[in-house]
């Protein structure tokens, strides 16, 4: 038996757009040794999820391998047919999505869709396989391991499902896995747990990965290896300790530099002055459920607050509450000292206008059916009635001023344009009201590294210009980081500690805070390993860990 | 007993078939990845596809031949085959003229139809000529009894079988030109059809779109209001209703046809509101329907301009068979004599004034034409409909093959 398990030589991938085949994966090499982890990063559109279904000997529609080989364990998996194939799948090579909402079936029990895997395969019988479900679940420290798989997808959380589709992965103790970005959706402090159990079992059952991510400080915990892909080449590979401290190219050190971006301090907000926006006491609830607990911040002229907090503490409400989307219970917004009705539909077209919103998904908060030029016109023929060659003239100056070149981009419709450049027409329609007062959530949490560097850098040059005040919604850190005057830091509804950027990266925390701010990974290969060590037993149940 | 036997036997013989079709695909192709990973349910596939043209192609010799007996068996068949020829080259002719013809965008419009949907375009197109022209392309009148004409003129123009040149598709029972009236029967039937179809969308689509904007109260009232419509079997609510406004349509002198349009308009209106509530609910969730609602939109604004263009996929598909579904209630309540009053020509009509004649199909094929003409034209424009419809979802729909 050689050390090798999976080796793609020269690897040729090619996708249908456009009634052509356009090139995803140019020569591509990997080699993977057994219980080895290798590190696949790249931005969107680099090809690593393509790579990482071809490694199985798979394509997605409109995709085809145009040359190359992938040999898995001595097996051409490139030329072998289909029924060999189908006994390797699912019980030598398993696959673990990225969005596993997305990849279980809503209408089957968690168990069953585990324990299909090894009886199809004639590894184990059923009972066996259920057993042996329930004993994963608890290696990968699920609440209630004997019963959490008879609930269904939507009853259990992300990162619980996510841990259960790496449960499933290893219901044949496959020889490879591969996994898609399977952190990317998720909190930073559920990642840590996805992470480390992922980490454990992978080395405790000696598979071997693919560990497909966008997020470097991820991948430095998980790989051995890390390759960097660009635009369907290899950019460079290096084990992980040489890559994170000596890169060689010059694209993987920007890849390196993103996380560098950080704007200068500004002096601290006159206490007397009359802030932007002032959020009293609001509480607020969806029907019976209260969210909101006596939320207050304060938000100055040309400042930036951000919001942090995991999903569910109540962020995006404290925003809506603002916008008047959902009128709060008790407590009360002002603008510039002025209160405002608490109902969107009380407002006038001048208040509306003052507060603007930049989404998180900006797939859906452009309409796919109207033109870049008809997106941002709306809002300027909307409020400032400007018609004709007016209109034109100012739809090209919001353009140019986020960088975007009016004459390609003015008839072009959403489907068109990159993630990045989607967002960036989001912050030209919000500027087109010419608005004080912008509410940004999670605008960079769907973009890649650099593309979100450079929304952020856009941002605050705007705030500069433009003496914007941004209440910025994040659960990254590293963006608060960033772009944050000030933090206010939420949990569970309540706000749990606030103040000056400054202040609040430096101990002593709230305990929640000091959660969320050691939860964010570092480019330390080491990270993970001594901050599990360090929390000891606290939060993630870790003894579990130990005992393994 | 023995029909079963037969069809099992010939399908264990299909069976082998399959299996060494696959087998000699194999070999012969050294174990391309199409054969060895072939299903034998695909191989059956294939091998039954081939029995049945290798039929088809034989039933059309048969239909030929000189033995009336066995060429009247197959003479519609034959008729089919022979359209489909003729129309697949003339669809084919259309796209080819269609990538010549025209502005750079209609161009490439056309390079990348399928023959279906030019088909469909073709049709569509001769219909609305004819139904746009009627007047001036029909030999005759829609009501113009032909003096001195024969009643009941077989179609087909042949002498010797009581044809008449003159009159290619014949005549009806009182002698009125059935190709004028068929002409005719476009413009009736179709724009009827069409008006009312339209205007069914634009109540149940703007009514729907409002409830899945609007929410709580309205949609409530709405839902319920359309519920109550929707539980009346609907051809009787038309025919309750068409009655009514038969008393009506004399008293106040506003023609029946009005009323009628109007009657099924609302009751088709419901099965649309349905559809457009359930899709624009979908829609109005996303982000951009919230960034409007923000910037204090108006309803008008929210519904036409940023829902609508988001839901014309699934209401065009909603369209073609809706269509095609008034076109039939229509037929049905000129079939009842409420609908489109004589002597205005229209389709549903003109099948069942000879519909009589359809017993003749096994002897005399050419007699039993006659109701099947007008049958023909709706079947045809349904289909032509369908397949604009299912091209224009595709595109939409961003699905490549």
């Amino acid at each position: 038996m050689t050390d090798t398990l999976l080796e793609i030589r020269n690897l040729w991938l090619e996708g249908r757009a456009d009634e052509k085949w356009n090139p995803i994966i140019n020569g591509v090499d990997l080699t993977l040794k057994r219980g080895e982890v290798l590190g696949l990063i790249g931005e969107s559109g680099a090809g690593k999820s393509t790579l990482g279904l071809a490694a199985m000997g798979f394509c997605r529609d409109g995709v085809r391998i145009s040359g190359g080989s992938v040999m898995f364990d001595g097996i051409d998996l490139l030329n072998s047919s289909a029924a060999v194939k189908r006994g390797l799948l699912g019980k030598r090579i398993a696959y673990v999505a990225q969005s596993a909402a997305a990849s279980f079936n809503p209408a089957h029990r968690i168990i069953d869709q585990h324990v299909e895997g090894p009886t199809q395969h004639g590894v184990m019988s059923r009972s066996e396989s259920e057993a042996d479900g329930m004993a994963l679940y608890e290696k990968l420290r699920l609440p209630d391991p004997a019963k959490i798989g008879f609930r269904y997808p939507h009853q259990v959380s992300g990162g619980q499902l996510q841990r259960a589709m790496t449960a499933m992965a290893m219901a044949c103790r496959p020889d490879l896995i591969i996994f898609d970005e399977p952190t990317t959706a998720l909190d930073v402090t559920t990642q840590i747990e996805v992470l480390a159990s992922i980490r454990n079992i992978v080395e405790q059952f000696d598979t071997a990965a693919i560990y497909i991510t966008h997020d470097l400080a991820v991948v430095a915990q998980m790989a051995d290896t890390i390759k960097v892909l660009l635009k369907g080449d290899e950019v460079e590979t290096a084990d992980t300790r040489t890559m994170l401290s000596n890169p060689t190219q010059d694209y993987t050190k920007s890849l390196w530099a993103v996380r560098s971006f950080e704007r200068p301090l500004k002096a601290p907000a006159i206490a007397t002055a009359v802030p932007v926006v002032s959020v009293q006491n609001i509480d607020a609830a969806y029907g019976k459920v209260p969210v909101l607990h006596d939320v207050s911040f304060d938000i100055h002229e040309g400042r930036t607050v951000a919001v942090v907090g995991e999903s569910g503490s109540g962020k995006s409400t404290a925003a809506r509450c603002i916008t008047g989307l959902l009128p709060p219970a008790a407590g009360q917004i002002s603008f510039d000292g002025e209160v405002m009705p608490v109902d969107y539909r009380k407002r006038t077209k001048d208040q509306l206008r003052q507060v603007q919103m930049i989404y998180q998904m900006a797939d859906t908060a452009l309409n796919p059916r109207m033109s870049i030029g008809q997106i941002i016109a709306r809002p300027v023929e909307f409020y400032l009635g400007l018609k004709g060659r007016e209109k034109r003239a100012r739809v090209d100056a919001l353009l140019n001023q986020i960088e975007m070149d009016p004459a390609e981009y003015y008839n072009r419709l959403p489907s068109e344009l990159s993630g990045g450049q989607k967002q960036r027409i989001g912050i030209a329609r919000a500027l087109a009201a010419e608005p004080k007062f912008i509410i940004c959530d999670e605008v960079t949490s769907a973009l890649d590294q650099l593309v979100a560097e450079g929304i952020l850098r856009l941002l605050a040059k705007l705030q500069d210009d433009l003496k914007l005040s941004y209440m910025f919604i994040t659960h990254d850190l590293a963006t608060v980081r960033a772009i944050a005057d000030e933090v206010v830091v939420m949990k569970d509804g309540r706000v749990v500690e606030a103040g000056p950027k400054r202040k609040m990266f430096k101990p002593p925390h709230h305990p929640y805070t000091d959660l969320l701010l050691s939860s964010v990974p570092e480019m330390d290969p080491d990270w993970l390993t001594n901050l599990l060590h360090e929390r000891g037993v606290d939060n993630i149940g870790d003894a579990a860990v130990g005992k393994m | 007993m023995n029909t079963l036997i037969t069809l099992v036997i010939c399908l264990a013989v299909l069976a082998g078939f399959a299996w060494t079709f696959r087998r000699l695909g194999q070999y012969g192709t050294r174990n391309a990845p199409e054969y060895r990973d072939m299903p034998f349910g695909v191989a059956f596939g294939y091998v039954l596809g081939v029995v049945v043209l290798v039929w088809l192609g034989l039933a059309y010799v048969a239909s030929l031949g000189s033995d009336p007996a066995v060429a009247n068996k197959f003479f519609f068949l034959g008729m089919a085959i022979n359209a489909f020829v003729v129309f697949s080259i003339a669809a084919w002719l259309f796209r080819v003229a269609g990538q010549r013809v025209g502005t750079q965008s209609t161009r490439k419009l056309f390079r990348s139809m399928p023959l279906t949907a030019s088909f469909g375009i073709l049709m569509i197109l001769i219909y609305g000529i004819l139904a746009i022209f009627a007047a001036w392309i029909a030999p005759y009148g829609q009501d113009e009894i032909l003096q001195g004409v024969a009643a009941n003129i077989i179609a087909g123009g042949d002498v010797a079988l009581g044809g008449d040149p003159e009159f290619p598709l014949g005549t009806d029972q009182i002698g009125r030109d059935i190709m004028s009236r068929l002409i005719f029967g476009a413009q009736n039937t179709v724009g009827i059809a069409f008006a009312t179809t339209l205007l069914a969308f634009f109540l149940g689509g703007s009514l729907g779109f409002l409830a899945a904007t609007v929410g709580g109260w309205t949609d409530q009232i709405l839902s319920r209001g359309v519920d109550v419509l929707m539980a009346i079997p609907s051809l009787i609510f038309a025919l309750l209703l068409m009655t009514i406004a038969s008393v009506w349509s004399s008293r106040l002198g506003i023609p029946l046809t009005v009323f009628m349009v109007l009657i099924i308009a609302v009751i088709d209106s419901t099965r649309v509101f349905r559809l457009a509530r359930a899709v624009g609910q979908n829609i109005v969730v996303m982000d951009y329907i919230e960034a409007a609602k923000l910037r204090g939109e108006g309803m008008w604004y929210l519904v036409f301009r940023e829902i609508l263009p988001n839901a014309t996929a699934p209401l065009l598909a909603e369209f073609g068979l809706r269509f095609c579904f008034v076109f039939l209630t229509i037929a049905a309540l000129s079939f009842l004599g409420v609908g489109i009053q004589p002597p205005l020509a229209d389709w549903g009509t003109m099948v069942r004034d000879s519909a009589a004649f359809i017993n003749y199909a096994q002897f005399a094929p050419k007699a039993a034409l006659t109701p099947l003409l007008a049958a023909g034209a709706i079947a045809l424009l349904t289909v032509a409909v369908n397949f604009v419809v299912d091209w224009m979802l595709h595109k939409s729909s961003g699905l490549k093959e």
